[in-house]
């Protein structure tokens, strides 16, 4: 089981690997998305330390949106999910395997380019620390709903813009409480609250997402 | 004669038509008697006047609004589980009015906040979580669309409901929870007005006659998608011929 | 009763325009709902018929 769970990692790796600028994309997103907001709304410092903690998370869920309707679709080009899925391994396992690779992927890059954008939020030491945290335990969140979203576009016409659709409203509770652990020590309130229910919502997606998002990938393939 | 009887698209097709015009006269009837009470019977309230009576449809749409999601739900649970067909169908018959109550449930929420508040949209936990369920009800209804193959659209769609059934607790207690961080920037709704019995009597007849009205209207639909997909069947044939 | 005169009563102590804009939406968008079902219950069973006939030829 442990076997599979690897090969399905390694071999999603790899294939990133020899396709850089697929993920790349997705990184210069993010940090586009952020960067427009000053110039939306102004650069005093102020206002924009007030407004950086949500920016951040917003443009972090919009830019796993981006690489999320390619997890299954190369795959299914090739037609070696089809495979994967009728072979004796469990297809929650393989689900698993992906949006385990496509948080390292996409959710690494994003914890390491976020604090660089939070100074130029001017946002303090402590609240990037947090915001580190709570990318940390919010991210495979994305990851892991957006896996089911990707099942069940799965080669449809316009599949990116209904994936969108359908998983935006799901990542609410994890954008919420991820861009309030940051206003809570900004405000003084504390983050461990926030940073709590976090980790029970990412828990429970680990739970129940890539049971959902297997019985979805077959669905999508009869 | 067993209930497993009505699980046949056939018998349920002409069960349904049967039952229409009790559940359409019993919305109407309804309809009729709550507005009665909405505006002769229910007495003008100290605090908000005449603007209060926006609650007899404003509540009852967003009961309803809840309420459908969560039997659409039920209905894919049912559908995915037991591989029935008629569950599936069931499901799809609920959408399109559960959208239209959280359309109409936002609606009057802007346009009694208005007077009450002094702004057409607060970002009150409700009318929040009230418009995400719209969002969740717009991706189902959207991602039925994009499917052709109407078993994969099937359970596509309630493997959708299901997760966001999942989630829209936790999405209330998450947009409650920012609510009352955010005191300062918005006001929070959660008391009610003290409410004679005669108005609680008015919502609960109006929530009845919705009630009703969505059970007509989803068995009408109920039917349609039942005769599209049995067309090759010799009853649906007949059926058509007959008409 | 409530209401001293029909005008007093389309009035609603000045809120008129809240109440019965809410009302009004309400019944058009039910309206509306029970139209468009009327319109798609009649051109599927047209379609079907004709898919019917077609197939019968």
């Amino acid at each position: 089981m442990h076997r599979f769970l690897l090969a399905v990692l390694r071999r999603d790796l790899t294939l990133a690997a020899r396709r850089r600028g697929d993920w790349l994309i997705a990184q210069f997103f993010f940090v586009m998305v952020a960067s427009l907001f000053p110039l939306g709304v102004g650069p005093e410092p102020e206002m924009l330390a007030r407004i950086g903690p949500g920016v951040l998370w917003v443009a972090a869920t919009l830019a796993s949106l981006l690489s999320l309707s390619r997890l299954f679709a190369d795959d299914h080009h090739d037609g070696s999910l089809e495979h994967m899925v009728l072979s004796p391994e469990p297809t929650v396992l393989l689900v698993l395997g992906k949006s385990i690779a496509h948080w390292l992927i996409y959710g690494i890059p994003v914890l390491l380019i976020a604090p660089v954008l939070g100074i130029q939020f001017n946002l303090s030491w402590d609240a990037i620390l947090v915001l580190e945290l709570s990318l940390l335990l919010g991210t495979p969140i994305l990851s892991l709903l957006g896996g089911v979203g990707a099942a069940l576009t799965l080669g449809l016409r316009g599949g990116g813009v209904l994936l969108t659709l359908l998983i935006l409203p799901l990542y609410v509770p994890a954008l919420i409480f991820g861009a309030g652990a940051v206003d809570g020590v900004m405000t003084g309130t504390g983050a461990e609250a926030h940073l709590s229910l976090l980790g029970a919502f990412m828990m429970l997606s680990l739970m129940i997402a890539p049971w959902i998002a297997a019985a979805a990938l077959r669905v999508s393939l009869e | 004669m067993n209930l497993y009887t009505y699980a046949s698209p056939a018998n349920f097709y002409h069960l349904a038509g049967k039952l229409i015009p009790w559940f359409a006269w019993g919305a109407g009837l309804l309809t009729v008697w709550g507005l009665y009470i909405s505006f002769f019977l229910a007495p003008t309230d100290f605090q908000q006047s005449e603007a209060y009576r926006i609650i007899f449809i404003h509540v009852p749409a967003a009961w309803m609004s809840m309420f459908i999601y969560l039997v659409m739900a039920f209905w894919g649970a049912i559908g995915l589980a037991f591989n029935t067909r008629l569950s599936f169908m069931m499901a799809r018959a609920l959408a399109p009015t559960g959208a239209l109550f959280t359309f109409i449930a936002l609606w009057t929420g802007a346009l009694w906040g208005k007077p009450m508040w002094g702004a057409w949209w607060v970002w009150d936990a409700r009318l929040t979580s009230e418009l995400i369920l719209l969002f969740l009800y717009v991706g189902i209804i959207a991602l039925w669309a994009a499917i052709d193959d109407v078993k994969r659209g099937d359970r596509a769609g309630s493997l959708l409901t299901l997760i966001g059934a999942i989630n829209v607790p936790i999405i209330y207690f998450s947009v409650k929870w920012w609510n009352t961080l955010h005191q300062g920037s918005s006001i929070n709704l959660t008391k009610a007005p003290s409410m004679a019995a005669i108005m609680l009597q008015g919502m609960l007849v109006m929530a009845i006659a919705a009630w009703l009205y969505t059970i007509a209207v989803a068995l009408v639909r109920v039917r349609r998608i039942i005769l599209e997909r049995e067309r090759q069947t010799d009853w649906a044939k007949a059926i058509l011929e007959a008409e | 009763m409530e209401w001293a005169s029909w005008s007093d009563f389309w009035h609603m102590a000045g809120y008129g325009l809240y109440v019965w804009g809410s009302y009004a939406v309400t019944a058009a968008c039910i309206l509306v709902e029970v139209i468009l079902l009327k319109r798609a219950g009649t051109d599927t069973r047209r379609r079907l018929k004709r898919m019917q006939q077609w197939e019968e030829q």
